[in-house]
């Protein structure tokens, strides 16, 4: 467990290197959600890069898809393709593009728009339940888009539908682009919005993989329901200056803020180690 | 007279296909009654899903079911599932590549004194736009089944409309020349040609019969494969006769008259009429009122070619 607390580190370090390399990215959005990515793609998902599309794989959407470093940076660092393939990320005709794409192995669907994951996964979701099979669903959304209707259709049907092979994650970091998610379009009480939807609603320390860990364990026993996981983070978290700071939701660090953030980083790896 | 409306057709080969394929997927929006479905969601409820009064909701459902080998085809009127929906058309439906069939009911202005709310006259032109999306009006029951006989066999997405109403057959049961992504050639003619889709081929066939018995030679096209557009039979028609014209339930921009006067113009110069709806909320009235008001019937295919050949 501990080991894998580094390797969050060391991933965000790789998010990082790709958003300065790409000279765009989104680094906040990025860092608050390495834990639950890592959490999902080392602990708790059936999957093995070796063989990314067997039948039986759990299935991912990460419908915040503007996180797209972190995800490719955890699929890297999980062997679904060489970690020098993270340098050709958003470079011309590079299939690496700046939202998940199909086409890389490991990404089911394509995803950039907000508001899509939670439906796609709901198909997923029933298609395993027609097919009895084993396999979970898994879908990443950001709290920013939960202001999106189409995310309460999906809810609405994943509750009528029984899906208890669905688990969301809602990585609540409180920002968006704009300012904070309450200023911008609040949520109220968000476990009461979810559970009148049919949820069960688990609550999670969204950047710690233990904390994580057991969310996830948990949910697989929720059953005739599907679960989210809010999972508490912090937006750009592992930099300090980055940490709940609005603009560093699409920022691109300077040679300065570069050198500061990978001292960051690397001093909380070893401190993991 | 026909009484058997594409719809329950469409019902007809799925409920059959169903039987022996179980990765078929039906999906309505609490429209399997007004799609025709009703009887495929009886006998196969285990191979439908019911979304409810939600049009995003079904087409992001059916693409991640496509995504898990599903074979799906989602059935709700096609005012709202061709513009409601057509974000998550375009980006999980054709950018994903996923195996999802949209089938646009009551298509075109076929739910009439309805208004603008219940009429896709735009339909071409907001589907067909989106790169990886094919569009298909087929005209007659027959042709209907041996469209989704096809389409049954490929997985790539694909919106299909279909009109609310029974319409004459073109062809017959044992004479449906069918060829995929080929237009048919409903009747010969070497001084002009009609291109049609959908509802406005009949008008066409019986505006060549009239023609005919004037002496002219008319070709008509059932064009049902708008996009991708046989631009071989198009450009044929432009070396071979002396004019075209375009006959369709769709408005000007983006419908199937600018895609074949594009292409016309680029590589056959020559003119080509398009004869459509206006660019207004059309007025209210039955299907047949509203093509006669807007001079999409076969006395003006006639008058118009007349016309167009002194």
């Amino acid at each position: 467990m501990e080991n894998l607390k580094a390797r969050t580190f060391e991933i965000r370090q790789d998010i990082l290197d790709t958003i300065v390399n790409c000279k765009a990215g989104h680094i906040g959005g990025g860092f608050s959600v390495t834990d639950i990515l890592t959490t999902l793609y080392f602990k708790q998902m059936n999957i093995d890069p070796q063989n990314p599309k067997a039948p039986n794989r759990d299935r991912f959407i990460l419908s915040k898809g503007h996180s797209v470093e972190a995800l490719y940076s955890v699929l890297a660092n999980r062997g679904f393709f060489p970690r020098e393939d993270l340098k050709t990320v958003s470079a011309f005709g590079s299939k690496y593009i700046g939202h998940p794409n199909n086409k890389v192995a490991g990404i089911e669907m394509n995803s950039g728009s907000l508001g899509h994951g939670l439906s796609v996964s709901v198909g997923m979701a029933l298609a395993g339940k027609m097919d009895q099979a084993s396999y979970r669903v898994y879908v990443v959304m950001g709290d920013g888009e939960l202001a999106e209707g189409s995310v309460w259709e999906g809810a609405m049907a994943a509750s009528q539908y029984n899906l208890d092979n669905l688990c969301a994650v809602v990585d609540r970091n409180g920002l968006q682009i704009s300012g904070t998610t309450e200023e911008i379009m609040n949520h109220g009480n968000l476990d009461d919005r979810w559970s009148s939807f049919g949820w069960h609603v688990i609550h999670a320390i969204g950047n710690d993989i233990e904390s994580l860990d057991a969310a996830f364990e948990t949910a697989k026993t929720v059953k005739g329901m599907p679960t989210v996981i809010i999972a508490d983070t912090i937006k750009g978290y592992g930099v300090s200056f980055m940490e709940n700071s609005v603009p560093w939701h699409h920022k691109v660090p300077n040679a300065d803020e570069y050198k500061q953030a990978t001292e960051e980083l690397s001093a909380k790896r070893s401190a993991a180690l | 007279m026909n009484t058997i409306h594409n719809r329950q057709v469409i019902n007809d080969v799925l409920v059959e296909k169903a039987k022996t394929d179980k990765d078929i997927v039906v999906l309505c929006s609490d429209s399997r009654g007004s799609a025709s479905l009703s009887e495929y969601a009886k006998v196969h409820p285990g191979q439908f899903v019911e979304t409810g009064i939600a049009e995003q909701n079904i087409v992001s459902i059916a693409a991640g079911l496509a995504s898990c080998g599903k074979k799906c085809f989602v059935a709700s009127p096609a005012c709202f599932l061709s513009t409601r929906s057509m974000e998550q058309v375009k980006v999980d439906v054709a950018y994903s590549n996923t195996n999802v069939k949209l089938i646009g009911i009551s298509g075109g202005i076929s739910y009439g004194a309805l208004g603008m709310t219940h009429h896709s006259s735009n339909d071409i032109a907001a589907l067909g736009s989106i790169p990886n999306m094919r569009v298909y009006f087929p005209s007659d029951r027959h042709q209907t089944k041996a469209l989704f006989e096809h389409l049954l066999q490929d997985s790539k997405p694909a919106y299909i409309r279909v009109g609310r109403n029974p319409v004459e057959d073109i062809y017959s049961e044992d004479n449906t020349p069918f060829v995929m992504d080929k237009a048919t050639l409903v009747h010969e003619g070497n001084d002009i040609t009609i291109i049609a889709a959908g509802e406005m081929v009949y008008p066409a066939q019986q505006a060549a019969n009239t023609l005919e018995a004037r002496g002219i030679s008319c070709r008509v096209l059932d064009m049902y494969c708008i996009k991708p557009l046989d631009t071989e039979a198009v450009l044929k028609a432009a070396r071979e006769t002396k004019a075209i014209i375009v006959i369709e339930e769709h408005v000007a921009i983006g419908g199937l008259g600018s895609m074949v006067s594009q292409l016309v113009c680029a590589k056959q110069p020559m003119k080509v009429i398009s004869m459509c709806l206006p660019d207004e909320p059309v007025i209210a009235g039955k299907s047949p009122e509203v093509f006669a008001y807007y001079g999409l019937t076969s006395d003006n295919l006639v008058k118009t070619a007349l016309e167009l050949l002194v």
